[in-house]
């Protein structure tokens, strides 16, 4: 424990043991066990890794743990968590609405990749809530699927944009 | 936060206590002579269920459920929803009232790979009329019990009620729940008529899905057991030919003596690290310096098609109708044109992973294999353990699209596990996965089309040449020193009679197969619809080629030579969705030359792999100052006989529509006279959502008809489609794919010199 790191994830923090070189994703996926962010390239090529750092769409695969310092750290797990805060929700909900819609759309084949794309659809709607399908297509092109289901994202994309105008404040909202 | 620690042991007893009860009685005994149902052999073996009782596809549950024992494996095209709807509609039940249990050796029926399409094509019969087998003992039971005629008796939800005295009624479960059947499984029962169906047919949302979206989902590569290490392999940056494997010369291990968790374990030339912590071992198999013995014997990307037709080539003449050599010399037109594949790659997105706990006289093999049973024996082997002694169960990896390297990756974890007395968690790297796949093989091809003057196609031939696939995994390579082989085929390895030529109606057709020796080209397997990219991507393109020179519409040309309606329904139904309008050649390519920059085009082909009927449009844009072709949407149809689930089937075919684009756009393995060199996303490029086609998906849904398959078919002709449209946007036509601007450039300056 005397080497001992602290790191601040999904609004908790961790003392961790791992060497500071080594890639954040390790560290989530070994020491903290959390199955969100998942190994697909170790080359930030892929995004299947990707979490979100200060709100911040990161590859988790190629930052080593020094240099993440006290920055939030918020990964699948902690991502209705971090909307509900994004929102100024009283509640968190169960699910993002991007996950909700990912399930509406019926858009998943393997989800291998589904961590970084909800990450990715995520972090784009906190910036951008009505994006046009050319920004959606945009934001979310460094993140790849081999499964194919690239239309079906985009379309839930839609959808949680619009669940977000035409149901108006969810219940809870402060 | 739930621990994603998993059960780790072997919970086959706990395995029937499914819903509660605790059944007892699983049939189990040594070989039996293979048996079949509807022409499908089920697959026996030693220490696996016997497939000839009921009770080993089926528990009836004390609570009025029933657990449906499924040989076939997830992957995330919906097979487990699907084979559960054909279950509950045959039992009555309500699809809330099924569920099924992981997949594992031993306890589960054997039902052969998940390949072919075949999970609900060829095991949802057995599966179905299992249940309704089921169903029929109940209703026998029932009869007895309450004192009434069989056919006085009607289910609904697993509540067997007496026809006008609702007041008479006993549930399933009271009737054998938590006890087996033991009865035979004659498959004899009659099954629902189409006209009865409730579920089938029916969108039931996948089962699969809500989890995978809330990251609850269990992935292969998220299981973990207590007081395991973590494995990586260590092997040349890309794999030479096939039969070379991989030589070392030497290894310094001092090289790693800086990373103090990390262990070399060496078995001849398999090499591998195991280590506490997963980073230890993802650096010490980076920076281990080993020389490896790398024989420049393969042709490299540019020789490969020379090579191949240089070959000495073991020839079969696989079909062979009228006389094609008369046919052509009385042929108004000929079509004669020489086509190029090349190898593509599975590569799944989450590398392969498994994980083994072997011990002196039994080992357990976590993994995300097709087949459970054939991994077993492959595992067994690499052991040097009688294959019962071999547990396989099964966790869905990333999306693999046919045999990726998860043999390899099970025999690897396993081969660490027993050399380190520890259970081994083994994932590969992606350069691993790139380099090391069993790749889908490359074809060349020569294509010889003719019609009459009234364009029908009056001859037909058609020459393929590619390797079969490779049936030693690289680890049993590497460690035990097992020669290279190949399986015999013939199958989806060679030329076939079902995606070439047999859709149009062809009086003279010769198709011949000239297998390729594969020792001295890259290992190969099957990779989603097998060849059929390289069959339509040549027979569609010399189709269009003689539909023009005939002077008709591509489509009409088409309606004309193809008799079958089935076939007839998946062009109209597709042309249709598309809003297809009569093309000519010629015209539109040279008014849109005249328009430079951008320009558009649209073409049309059908095609399939084993069974079922597609057809696709496609609409494309090329960029004629670069030559880059995007795909700006894909229409597809698929006729699959009865689709259980179309919202299933329909994820599949978007997902084809996206993958064929990708391969036909942009897919290409590249190698040296040594190695494979594309080992990352950036040196394999794959389609991107920017680069993404709208895709339009038709079901052609034919309930009074077996199902046929659906995860394969839209392959080859989205991909010809694409070929099609280039055509009619610039005139152009290529004979190797990819279409990659490369390609596509020097043509387009060709032309307009």
């Amino acid at each position: 424990m005397a080497n001992g790191r602290a790191i601040r994830v999904n609004e908790r923090f961790w003392t961790v043991n791992a060497a500071p070189d080594t890639p954040l994703l390790y560290v989530l996926s070994g020491e903290l066990q959390l199955n969100g962010p998942r190994f697909g390239c170790g080359l930030a090529q892929c995004g299947s890794c990707s979490v979100l750092i200060d709100g911040v769409e990161t590859r988790s695969c190629v930052t080593p743990l020094s240099s993440v310092g006290k920055r939030a750290v918020t990964t699948l797990e902690g991502l209705p968590a971090w909307y509900a805060r994004q929102q100024g929700l009283s509640k968190i909900p169960a699910l993002t609405p991007v996950q909700q819609a990912f399930i509406d759309e019926q858009a998943i084949q393997c989800g291998y990749c589904y961590n970084g794309m909800t990450i990715k659809a995520c972090e784009l709607l906190s910036k951008m809530p009505q994006p046009s399908e050319a920004q959606i297509r945009s934001a979310m092109n460094g993140h790849l699927c081999r499964c194919g289901t690239y239309p079906r994202i985009i379309k839930a994309i839609q959808r949680a944009a619009q669940a977000g105008t035409h149901e108006g404040a969810p219940e809870g909202r402060r | 936060m739930k621990p994603p620690t998993e059960r780790f042991g072997f919970p086959r007893r706990d395995l029937l206590k499914a819903g509660g009860a605790l059944l007892i009685g699983f049939a189990m005994r040594d070989t039996v002579p293979a048996q079949t149902v509807e022409g499908v052999a089920l697959v026996t073996g030693p220490d696996q269920p016997d497939p000839a009782r009921l009770d080993t596809w089926i528990a009836i549950h004390a609570d009025n459920t029933a657990t449906i024992f499924i040989g076939f494996v997830e992957l995330g095209q919906g097979c487990t929803t699907a084979l559960l709807q054909m279950a509950a509609e045959e039992l009555d039940l309500a699809f809330s009232q099924v569920k099924s249990v992981r997949l594992e050796s031993h306890t589960m029926p054997n039902q052969g790979g998940t390949v072919a399409s075949a999970s609900v094509a060829r095991g949802g019969p057995r599966i179905r009329s299992a249940a309704a087998e089921a169903r029929r003992a109940l209703l026998q039971m029932a009869s007895q019990k309450l004192d009434v005629p069989v056919d006085r008796l009607t289910v609904s939800r697993g509540v067997v009620s007496v026809a006008g005295a609702p007041d008479k009624s006993i549930t399933y479960g009271r009737l054998v729940g938590g006890k087996p059947f033991n009865l035979p499984y004659t498959g004899a029962a009659p099954l629902k008529p189409f006209h009865d169906y409730k579920l089938l047919g029916e969108r039931i949302p996948r089962l699969d899905i809500p989890d995978k979206a809330a990251g609850k989902y269990v992935h292969m590569q998220h299981v973990r057991v207590p007081g395991m290490l973590h494995g990586r392999i260590v092997r040349p940056r890309g794999q030479g030919a096939y039969a070379d494997g991989a030589r070392v010369l030497s290894v310094d291990e001092t090289s790693i003596a800086g990373i103090a968790g990390a262990r070399l374990i060496r078995k001849r030339d398999f090499i591998g690290i195991v280590a506490g912590k997963e980073w230890d071992a993802v650096r010490a198999a980076r920076e281990l310096k080993v020389t490896w013995d790398q024989p420049a014997a393969l042709p490299g990307t540019e020789g490969l098609h020379r090579q191949m037709r240089a070959a000495k080539t073991t020839d079969r003449t696989v079909l062979e109708n009228g006389d094609a050599a008369a046919a052509f010399r009385d042929a108004a037109h000929v079509v004669s044109q020489t086509y190029r594949g090349p190898y593509q790659a599975h590569v799944p997105f989450g590398p392969n992973c498994a994980l083994a706990d072997v011990k002196v006289n039994s080992a357990l093999v976590l993994c995300s294999t097709q087949n459970i049973y054939d991994t077993r024996r492959k595992v067994a082997q690499v052991l040097g353990m009688p294959v019962e002694k071999v547990t396989v169960r099964y966790y869905e990896g990333s999306g693999t699209y046919g045999r990726s390297c998860y043999d390899d990756a099970a025999q690897a974890a396993a081969l660490l596990s027993q050399e380190a007395g520890r259970p081994v968690r083994l994932q590969f790297m992606r350069s691993d996965e790139h380099g090391w796949d069993n790749f889908g093989p490359a074809q060349l091809a020569d294509i010889r089309v003719g019609i009459d003057a009234a364009g029908k196609i009056t001859a037909y031939e058609y020459h393929g040449w590619q390797h079969n696939w490779g049936t030693v995994e690289t680890t049993q390579q590497l460690a035990l020193g097992t020669p290279a082989a190949e399986s015999p085929g013939p199958g989806s390895q060679e030329v076939s009679n079902f995606n070439l030529g047999a859709m149009y109606a062809i009086p003279n057709m010769r198709l011949v197969n000239h297998r390729l020796e594969g020792a001295r080209y890259l290992k190969g397997s099957n990779l989603r619809s097998p060849l059929d990219v390289s069959f339509s991507f040549a027979q569609e393109q010399t189709i269009d080629e003689l539909a023009y020179l005939a002077g008709l519409d591509p489509l009409e040309f088409r309606r004309r030579n193809i008799r079958d309606e089935r076939w007839l329904g998946v062009l109209d139904a597709v042309a249709q969705a598309a809003g297809w309008t009569p093309r000519t050649p010629g015209v539109r390519a040279e008014q849109r030359r005249a328009a430079g920059g951008r320009v558009t085009g649209r073409g049309i082909a059908v095609g399939t792999h084993t069974s079922s009927y597609a057809a696709a449009v496609a609409d494309i844009e090329v960029d004629r100052t670069t030559g880059r072709i995007v795909a700006r949407h894909l229409y597809g149809a698929l006729d699959a006989g009865l689709c259980v689930n179309p919202g299933c089937l329909e994820n599949q075919m978007s997902g084809m529509l996206v993958q064929a684009a990708s391969r036909m756009l942009k897919e290409e393995v590249t190698f040296s006279s040594t190695n494979v060199t594309s080992l990352d996303w950036n040196s394999y490029p794959v389609l991107r959502f920017e680069e993404c086609p709208a895709v339009t998906t038709v079901v052609v849904q034919r309930l009074d008809q077996k199902p046929s398959g659906g995860g394969e078919e839209l392959m080859g002709p989205a991909a010809a489609a694409i070929a099609n449209a280039l055509f009619d946007a610039t005139g152009v036509r290529l004979r190797e794919y990819p279409l990659t601007a490369a390609r596509v450039l020097p043509e387009l300056k060709q032309r307009t010199a």
